[in-house]
C-alpha cells in the first residue's frame, strides 16, 4: 500500500492542511538517496525498500515491570507511550506544578500551544521524514512550561516499542514549549521491548523562548533491528540556553538529526552526544547550529565508540549569518574505532559569513591509545580490561557534562554495563 | 633477581640496545648512568615490554623466568615496575580506581580476591604519606592536568601500592624541583627490603646523593662502557661521559 493510499485527513483544518502539503511534498519528493548531500554516508534505502504498516491503534503488551529498565532510576512525571499510542496506564504525571502541561497529543490537537507552534518548527516540507511524520503523525507528547516556571523534576517521555510493532511504522510527535524565563528538563528515550523490525520516524519542535532554559536528553535504544530516524528542531530566543544530550546505542540504522537557531542575542546552545554501535550497526548525527543574532555562544562535543563492523556518522555544522557578530563556536567529534572493519566518518562544518567571530571545530577519528594501555599493562591490568577502562574513559569524558545526576548515572551504568559488563562500579573520576 | 644477557633491541629499523649484559640481585640498587640517546630508557621500556620496541638477541631472566616469554601485565603482576620518564594521562579514569584495579590484579593473578574498597582506601591514604601526596588527588583522573612533579610522585605512589620486587625508575628525577626529589627518593628509599632490586636510571648524579646506589653502570651507544660502585657516579659528574665513551 502507498503512503497516498495510507494517508488520512485528520485534525483540525489547520493540521489537514499540513498534512495534505507534507504528503505531497513527500510524493513529490521520495526518500532521499545518497546522492542527496545530507546523506552521503548514510544510505536510507533499507527503510525506503519496506512496506511499513502504519500503527495507528493501540497496540502492545508493555506491563508497569518492564519499564523498570527504562526510567533512569528518576522518580518524575513520566508519559509512557507503546507502539506509538500513549498509554495512561503506565504514565503518571503525579507532581506536576502549576503552570505545566504534559499532554498527549492525540487528545489535544485543537489546543492553543499546538496551534501556534506545531509544524511551525519543524515544516512539513522540511524533508521526506518530517513529511512522512507531519502526514502520519497520530500521537505524541506536549510539554509546555509556563512564563517564570521553574520545572524542578525532569518530564520523561517514553516512547516503547514492543514485538506487536513488527514490520509497522510510528511517526511520533513533540512539542516543547518553554515560555519566556522558563526552566524545563525533558528527557525523550525510544527504546525497545524484544528484538523486532518496526520503523520509528519522530519529530520533535523545541521552542525556547526568551531567557527560557531547557534541558532536552534524547535516548535512542532502539532494538537491534529498527530502523530509526529522529529530527529535533529547536528555536531559541534571546538569552535563553537549549543544552541537550543524544545518546544513542540501538537500531540497526539510526539517523539523528537536531537542528537550532539561534534567534536571538545572548543566546547559548550546548551540544552533546555519546554513540556506540557494534555487530553491522549505523548510527548517523546530524546537527546544524544556526547563528542567528550576535553575541550569542555554541559548544558542540560528540563522541563514537564503533566496534565490529558498525558505522558511525557525524556531520555537523555552524552556521554563522551575517547579523551574528560576536559569534562564539566550539565543535569537537571523537571517534574511537575497536576494530579493523569499524568505520567511522566525521564532517565538521563551519560556514561562516559573519567578520568578527570566534569559530573553532575539530575531529578524530583514531583507536584507543597503544601508549596508554601498555601504562595500565604495565601496573598488572590485562589487555582486555586495560581496553575496556580506556574505552569507558573516552565516554566519560562526555557523559560527564551531563548536569541531570540521576541521569548522568544511568548513562554512565548503561555504557560501563555495555564495556564491561552488568554489575561493573564507576570508573569515572569524580 | 635479574640477568641480562648479550641484550639486543631496536625501534624501527635501528638499533638502540647493541649488547648489554648485566645482573641485579636482591636488595641491591643499581644505576645506569649515560648520555642522551644512550638506550638507558630502550632499556628500561623494554624490561617492561613496551610494544615499541623489538627484542632482536639476548635473554632477560627474571626469578629464573624468560622475561621476554611474559606479557606485559604478567610482568607486573611477578613484581616488575617500571616508572615512567613520561607518566601517561588518562582522562576518565580516576587515580583511585586505576590504583585498585592494579592492586586488584596483581592479588588476582597471585589467587588472592578482590580487596574491600574502603579497607584499599585506608591502605592507599597511609601509602599517601610516603610520597607527601594530598589524597584529593585520588579523585582526580590518572595524571591528566598534573604537573611534571605531581606525575613523577604519583609514580612512586603506584610504586609504593604495589610494592614490587624489581622497580625501574626511568629518569625519575627529570622535572623536579629538589624538595620534589628529596621527597621522592626518601619514598623509594623506605620501600627497599632485603628481597627487593630497584634500577635507577639517570642522567644526572644528584638523584644518586639521595638513592645511593650499589653499583653504576655507564652506557653509551647501546652498551654499557663501565660499571664500577657509587664513586663512578662522582667521576662521572666531574668529568662527563666524555672520558668514558672510548
Amino acid at each position: 500500500m502507498s503512503f497516498a493510499e495510507q494517508f488520512r485527513d485528520s485534525g483540525p483544518t489547520w493540521l489537514a492542511g499540513a498534512r495534505r502539503a507534507a504528503l505531497d511534498h513527500f510524493i513529490a519528493t521520495g526518500f532521499p538517496t545518497k546522492k542527496n548531500e545530507d546523506w552521503h554516508f548514510t544510505s536510507p534505502a533499507a527503510i525506503a525498500e519496506v512496506d511499513w504498516l502504519p500503527l495507528r491503534d493501540p497496540s502492545g503488551q508493555v506491563q508497569p515491570d518492564d519499564l523498570a529498565q527504562f526510567t533512569l532510576g528518576l522518580d518524575a512525571p513520566r508519559l509512557v507511550f507503546v507502539n506509538g499510542r500513549y498509554t495512561a496506564a503506565l504514565s503518571s504525571l503525579a507532581g506536576l506544578p502549576a503552570r505545566v502541561r504534559v499532554l498527549d497529543l492525540a487528545g489535544h490537537w485543537s489546543d492553543a500551544a499546538v496551534e501556534k507552534w506545531l509544524t511551525k518548527l519543524a515544516t512539513p516540507t522540511r524533508d521526506a521524514f518530517t513529511a512522512l511524520n507531519t502526514a502520519f503523525a497520530v500521537d505524541g507528547a506536549i510539554v509546555h512550561v509556563g512564563a517564570d516556571t521553574v520545572l524542578e523534576t525532569p518530564i520523561h517521555l517514553l516512547y516503547v516499542t514492543d514485538s506487536e510493532a513488527a514490520k509497522g511504522a510510528t511517526h511520533p510527535r513533540t512539542l516543547i514549549v518553554a515560555d519566556r524565563h522558563a526552566v524545563a528538563t525533558v528527557i525523550e528515550s525510544y527504546v525497545s521491548i524484544g528484538d523486532a523490525t518496526y520503523f520509528t520516524n519522530a519529530v520533535t519542535e523545541i521552542q525556547v523562548a526568551d531567557g527560557a532554559k531547557v534541558d532536552h536528553y534524547r535516548i535512542e535504544r532502539e532494538s537491534d533491528r529498527a530502523y530509526h530516524v529522529g529530527t529535533t528542531e529547536v528555536r531559541q530566543g534571546r538569552d535563553s540556553r537549549y543544552q541537550s544530550f543524544s545518546f544513542a546505542t540501538g537500531g540497526a540504522l539510526a539517523r539523528v538529526n537536531l537542528y537550532t537557531v539561534l534567534g536571538g542575542e545572548g543566546g547559548e546552545t550546548l551540544m552533546h552526544g555519546l554513540y556506540m554501535l557494534d555487530g553491522t550497526q549505523h548510527i548517523d548525527h546530524q546537527t546544524r547550529i544556526e547563528h542567528a543574532a550576535p553575541h550569542c555562544a555554541s559548544r558542540e562535543v560528540y563522541k563514537g565508540i564503533m566496534d565490529d563492523a558498525s558505522h558511525g556518522v557525524f556531520n555537523g555544522k555552524v552556521y554563522v549569518q551575517p547579523e551574528a557578530q560576536k559569534t562564539d563556536g566550539k565543535q569537537t567529534n571523537n571517534n574511537v574505532l575497536l576494530s579493523e572493519t569499524a568505520q567511522a566518518d566525521t564532517k565538521p562544518q563551519l560556514e561562516i559569513f559573519a567578520d568578527d567571530v570566534k569559530c573553532t571545530h575539530g575531529a578524530t577519528v583514531g583507536r584507543l591509545d597503544e601508549v596508554a594501555l601498555f601504562y595500565l599493562r604495565s601496573r598488572g591490568i590485562d589487555l582486555e580490561q586495560a581496553r575496556t577502562l580506556l574505552t569507558y574513559a573516552f565516554a566519560a569524558d562526555v557523559l560527564e557534562r551531563i548536569d541531570q545526576p540521576e541521569v548522568r548515572k544511568a548513562l554512565e551504568a548503561l555504557t560501563l554495563e555495555r564495556f564491561v559488563g552488568g554489575g561493573a562500579e564507576l570508573v569515572a573520576a569524580a | 633477581m635479574l640477568d641480562i644477557r648479550d641484550l639486543h633491541a631496536t625501534v624501527g629499523e635501528k638499533e638502540i640496545l647493541r649488547g648489554i649484559s648485566l645482573s641485579v640481585g636482591a636488595g641491591e640498587i643499581h644505576a645506569i648512568m649515560g648520555p642522551n640517546g644512550s638506550g638507558k630508557s630502550t632499556l628500561a621500556q623494554v624490561l617492561a615490554g613496551h610494544p615499541a620496541y623489538e627484542v632482536t638477541g639476548g635473554t632477560v631472566t627474571y626469578d629464573g623466568e624468560d622475561l621476554f616469554a611474559m606479557d606485559p601485565e604478567e610482568r607486573a603482576q611477578k613484581g616488575l615496575f617500571l616508572a615512567f620518564q613520561y607518566p601517561v594521562e588518562i582522562p576518565g579514569v580516576s587515580n583511585a580506581y586505576f590504583l585498585r584495579a592494579a592492586y586488584n590484579a596483581i592479588r588476582k593473578s597471585k589467587g588472592l580476591g578482590e580487596i574491600d574498597p574502603l579497607e584499599f582506601l585506608d591502605y592507599v591514604e597511609e601509602r599517601l604519606r610516603l610520597v607527601d601526596m594530598d589524597p584529593d588527588m585520588l579523585s582526580r583522573s590518572v595524571n591528566a592536568g598534573f604537573s611534571g612533579g605531581e606525575k613523577k610522585r604519583n609514580e612512586i605512589l603506584q610504586m609504593a601500592v604495589l610494592e614490587p620486587r624489581l622497580a625501574v625508575l626511568d629518569e625519575t628525577d627529570s622535572g623536579l624541583d629538589i624538595d620534589a626529589l628529596r621527597v621522592v627518593s626518601d619514598g623509594v628509599n623506605k620501600l627497599r627490603r632485603p628481597d627487593n632490586a630497584t634500577i635507577v636510571v639517570t642522567h644526572y648524579q644528584r638523584l644518586l646523593n639521595y638513592i645511593v646506589p650499589d653499583f653504576v653502570h655507564v652506557l653509551v651507544n647501546g652498551r654499557i662502557v663501565q660499571s664500577g660502585g657509587k664513586e663512578l657516579a662522582l667521576e662521572l659528574e666531574a668529568h662527563g661521559y666524555a672520558g668514558v665513551a672510548a
